[in-house]
């Protein structure tokens, strides 16, 4: 079926994935005003949020499935690029709220309200990939935090969660500011909001100078405090800390993802231009971010904390996708943010497991001779470790190849150096925890349970399947991603020249 | 024989099922009860290694890379899941068959807690083992390459000494470095060839220029380097091997040192013919090779525990390996694979005799012991024929390895070998004191006068070995023959690097006409 937007419906069709989102979204916030108070009706509301998700994620496969558009420079973009982010942000909120399902009833949390901000925050991420304009990029993006801010502070009983929750608020508004301020700057340059108009207007080389430099470097700024890369990252340990720990995994994954897509989209599209005025810096911050991200990572002593480092470092290895600035760069980041949201999500939810067990516990003792204690859960986690190190047979070796390719064809050789020798310092945490899960030995405790939930396992399973697929058969997954990269940078007809 | 093999499509599965087989043993160890894991561990690697030799009969040694088989892997990088066998593979692959059922046979007493994971792990190690030594495609080789650090992490993190945590660390974030660094140099080489494939001969056909091969040549030398271990970066050696469980010693002497040395002829001589033949690199490897010998030697005499020695003969024999590989000669080549090959056998059974020393007297200390050979004449015997083949006397493997090395090696650096020969006096030096307080002073502590001999497994693990190592002493010629070709074939793409650039033959699977060689016996 052909976009061409001749009627108004067509808008709808575009952005179907994200309207049926957001009307379940909204179906789930009615009924979870209208049900009980006491946290009841929680693990239902949850089912249903996912069953919004698979409605959403039928519409996606349908505009996938060779709904194409007119032109390339509308303000909504029906590319794969955008569809193949939307299938990762789906299932990172999918994911993120079957964890959940246990956390919020054992918190008495509001199930409506959280079910319905992570679906709310899930259609911002979706918007943010799929704008061609920079106001849309702004919505996505406010929509996304205002939903993923209530989130972190949710858990209003913990100090923590509330401290958490307005620190991430008060620097996020910041970046919002800057963002904003960037957005206006580079309008002010070029004389448009639409990432295609500007990318014509700075290829011509007709428009250079002070106003565009200033506005992408606080373009620049915004994006980076949305991936927490160094220095704009401070916030990122006592938030993740802080937050309820499905929602750590919610931000330290598909809130990343959805950040990185439209920093992709503006800088290699859009700002392609002045490659030459931007790529350096962002050199400098890639590699600060996989250098501070991994050496403050040695020394935590929680593993939320550390992981919440480890993310920071993760997005010191997708800028440098970003630096690349290529097609396998592009394709390669796509693919180290499906199998990063993968491998990350499934960490947590075993955090979220031994918490679950040992009383809000996140410090690495916690973990002592977890692993035999809980052979199926200390195996998937040291699968998920390996993969977060980047080693063979897991998906995330793979993408570090896919990003090292990229980085290679691009001729960055010291920042491929500097990816695998802070790969290699990383390795040192994330073997700890797995020293610890396997070969410490633990005090004797009685309080043993297992309430690690089914749908847990469920999730645990998907993952480590997923895993598993990408670190061994990542063929299908490659393809994928280079076809959703096919013609993203490629400047609509008539507007400009071509990659 | 031959034509038994390929009477049941031998040729075409061999390889498959000895990197699968493995896995599959390990699937089966994991699902069946906690009692009979070792038992099924050990048919299964058992069966492998009598289906491996096979390849004995079946390999042709003249031919090239035999078994050939590829499959696309990952299509959008060209990356391929290939296979392929030459003489040099063949011996690495049969050693690693043969030394794993041992090790586990040998792990029966010593392992009693979690032995489902275990001997899962061993087979995991065996298949990534047998996979570098059959990869003929980077991208594999390299996940084959490092998936073995993962099971000999957790084999020595959990079943290890007191140290074991730390040994296991240092001993992963070690190789790790240098594998990683190697990562990048294969995608270079990979975006330099332009063919967009990872496939062994599209690197052999890549045109790097000579500060490029030496840059990569860095990076490769490096990674296995460190595996080999090369001095100065054997410190991580003595430390795993100290707090490896036996049979974890056992398969890191006897195979995944050889990983390095492999890479060296397998990887390193082909792809950098200039690199390798610069004044400069040869040198210093000469030197290190050396040095490690004598170094290694020294430091030995002087341990107190008896494992951290057998450790520590192991770096001075791989320095033999560097030297016979980086003299570029026919003898140096040859004699640098028998002596992994000797090495693998000789250390590996000196680490399970040490194990079972430590079953019966939970002590490794050299001062603990006295008067052995007395109360266990066969454990005495097995003992001095393995440590007169770790030092090389003539009848025994070790001998014929080291010799070739060295006279390999006297061609064409003359001082280096002579160096190095004092190598192995210094090896009686270390070794025979071992054993003359080991087995033969005075039966002074009471506990050794108890000291058990040799069971009938303990027997039957022992028996192959020093066969072994008696067979290749004696007989080395039908080893050589195997491995002389493909020897030939590396030093002809060394050699043809040497005429020029223009004349690199891509094409090290094409043998040259009159180049078969005179087996050295």
């Amino acid at each position: 079926m052909l976009l061409d937007y001749t009627s108004g419906f067509h808008y709808v069709l575009a952005l179907l994935p994200e309207v049926v989102l957001s009307a379940w979204g909204m179906v789930i916030l009615v009924l979870g005003v209208s049900g009980k108070r006491d946290g009841a009706p929680g693990q239902e509301l949850g089912w249903l949020a996912l069953v919004g998700i698979a409605a959403a994620a039928i519409a996606n496969g349908w505009l996938y499935s060779g709904v194409t558009e007119e032109g390339a420079a509308a303000m909504i973009a029906v590319d794969k690029f955008r569809l193949f982010a939307n299938w990762i942000f789906l299932l990172g909120a999918a994911f993120c709220i079957v964890i959940s399902l246990a956390y919020v009833a054992r918190q008495k949390l509001q199930a409506g309200e959280y079910y319905a901000l992570m679906l709310f925050a899930t259609v911002g991420m979706m918007f943010m990939a799929s704008a061609r304009d920079l106001m849309i990029i702004f919505l996505g993006l406010e929509l996304m935090s205002i939903g993923v801010y209530a989130l972190a502070g949710f858990n209003r009983r913990d100090r923590r969660s509330a401290e958490a929750g307005l620190k991430y608020f008060l620097l996020g508004a910041f970046a919002s500011g800057f963002l904003l301020f960037g957005i206006a700057l580079v309008y002010g340059a070029t004389g448009s909001t639409n990432i295609h108009s500007i990318a014509v207007a700075v290829q011509d080389g007709a428009v250079a100078g002070r106003l565009l430099v200033s506005g992408v470097a606080l373009l620049a700024v915004g994006f980076a405090f949305k991936v927490s890369a160094v220095p704009f990252h401070m916030w990122t340990p006592d938030v993740y800390e802080g937050a309820p720990a499905p929602v750590t995994a919610f931000m330290a994954a598909s809130v990343k993802a959805a950040a990185f897509v439209a920093f992709l989209r503006v800088f290699l599209v859009g700002l392609d231009g002045v490659y030459d005025q931007w790529w350096g810096v962002l050199w400098w911050i890639a590699t600060a971010t996989m250098v501070v991200g991994n050496v403050v990572a040695l020394v935590q002593s929680s593993v939320k904390r550390m992981l919440a480092y480890s993310s920071v470092a993760h997005g010191g290895y997708l800028l440098v996708a970003l630096v690349a600035a290529n097609d396998a760069a592009a394709a390669g980041l796509l693919f180290y943010l499906l199998v990063y949201t993968v491998m990350n999500i499934g960490a947590f939810a075993i955090v979220v497991a031994v918490g679950n067990q040992s009383e809000g516990g996140s410090r690495i003792e916690d973990y002592r001779d977890f692993g035999w204690r809980k052979p199926v859960l200390g195996v998937f986690m040291t699968l998920f470790l390996l993969s977060l190190a980047g080693f063979p047979g897991t998906g995330g070796f793979m993408a570090k190849v896919f990003l090292l390719q990229g980085a290679m064809e691009a001729r960055l050789w010291r920042l491929s150096v500097i990816l695998v020798v802070t790969t290699v310092i990383s390795y040192w945490y994330y073997l700890r925890v797995a020293w610890f899960m396997w070969m410490k030995k633990a005090p004797e405790r009685k309080d043993e349970q297992n309430i690690t939930p089914f749908a847990t396992h469920v999730v645990l399973f998907a993952a480590a399947g997923l895993i598993l697929l990408t670190g061994i058969f990542p063929g299908a997954a490659l393809e994928l991603a280079l076809e959703a990269v096919e013609g993203l940078r490629y400047v609509a007809a008539g507007m400009g020249t071509g990659p | 024989m031959t034509d038994l093999l390929n009477s049941f499509g031998y040729e075409a599965w061999i390889l498959h099922a000895l990197v699968w087989g493995p896995v599959a043993g390990m699937l089966h160890v994991l699902a069946a009860p906690k009692d009979r894991a070792k038992h099924i561990a050990f048919r299964w690697s058992a069966v492998l290694f009598v289906v491996s030799l096979g390849l004995w009969w079946a390999f042709d040694p003249s031919g090239g890379f035999a078994f050939r088989s590829s499959v696309p892997w990952i299509r959008s990088w060209g990356a391929e899941y290939a296979l392929g066998l030459d003489g040099i593979s063949l011996f690495m692959v049969l050693l690693t068959t043969f030394m794993t059922p041992i090790a586990i046979l040998g792990s029966f007493k010593y392992v009693q807690s979690r032995r489902r994971a275990f001997y899962a792990l061993m087979l995991l190690l065996e298949t990534g083992v047998v996979g570098v030594f059959l990869s003929m495609d980077l991208l594999l080789f390299y996940v084959f390459f490092e998936l073995t650090l993962v099971p000999m992490y957790f084999i020595v993190g959990i079943w290890g000494g007191t140290r074991r945590i730390y040994a296991a660390v240092k001993f992963f974030i070690y190789t790790a470095v240098g594998s990683l660094l190697m990562l990048v140099a294969i995608l270079y080489i990979y975006f330099s060839s332009g063919a967009d494939s990872f496939a062994y001969d599209a690197f052999l056909a890549a045109d790097l220029t000579l500060t490029e091969q030496l840059w990569l040549f860095a990076a490769f030398a490096l990674a296995f380097g460190i595996k080999v271990p090369v001095f100065p970066f054997h410190t991580w050696l003595p430390d795993a091997h100290v707090e490896a469980p036996t049979p974890g010693s056992v398969i890191l002497a006897a195979v995944l040192l050889k990983m390095g040395a492999y890479g060296f002829l397998r990887l390193l001589l082909p792809f950098f013919p200039h690199a390798v033949q610069h004044p400069t690199v040869v040198t210093v490897m000469m030197t290190l090779g050396v040095v490690g010998i004598i170094y290694a030697a020294w430091v030995a005499a002087v341990q107190p525990d008896a494992k951290k020695l057998v450790a520590y003969t192991s770096v001075a024999h791989m320095g033999f390996v560097v030297i016979g590989v980086f003299a570029l000669t026919v003898n140096g080549l040859q004699g640098g694979l028998v002596v992994m090959i000797s090495h693998g056998v000789s250390t590996g059974t000196l680490f399970l005799l040490l194990g079972m020393m430590y079953e019966r007297r939970k002590t490794r200390l050299i001062q603990d012991f006295g008067g052995i050979a007395r109360v266990a004449p066969f454990f005495a015997t097995a003992f001095v024929i393995t440590a007169l083949a770790s030092i090389g006397l003539p009848g025994t493997s070790g001998f014929v390895g080291e010799f070739l090395a060295l006279l390999g090696a006297f061609e064409t650096h003359a001082t280096a070998a002579v160096i190095a020969a004092l190598g192995v006096i210094f090896a009686a030096y270390y070794m025979l004191p071992m054993v003359q307080r080991i087995l033969f002073n005075e039966l002074s502590e009471p506990e050794n006068r108890t000291f058990p001999d040799l069971s009938r497994r303990e027997k039957v693990i022992l028996t192959p070995l020093v066969a072994l190592m008696i067979w290749i002493g004696v007989h080395p010629t039908p080893f050589l023959d195997r491995m002389g070709p493909s020897v030939d074939r590396v030093l002809e793409r060394v050699e043809g690097a040497r005429t020029g650039f223009a004349s690199l033959t891509p094409e090290l699977g094409v043998r040259l006409e009159g180049s078969i060689p005179e087996s050295e016996d």
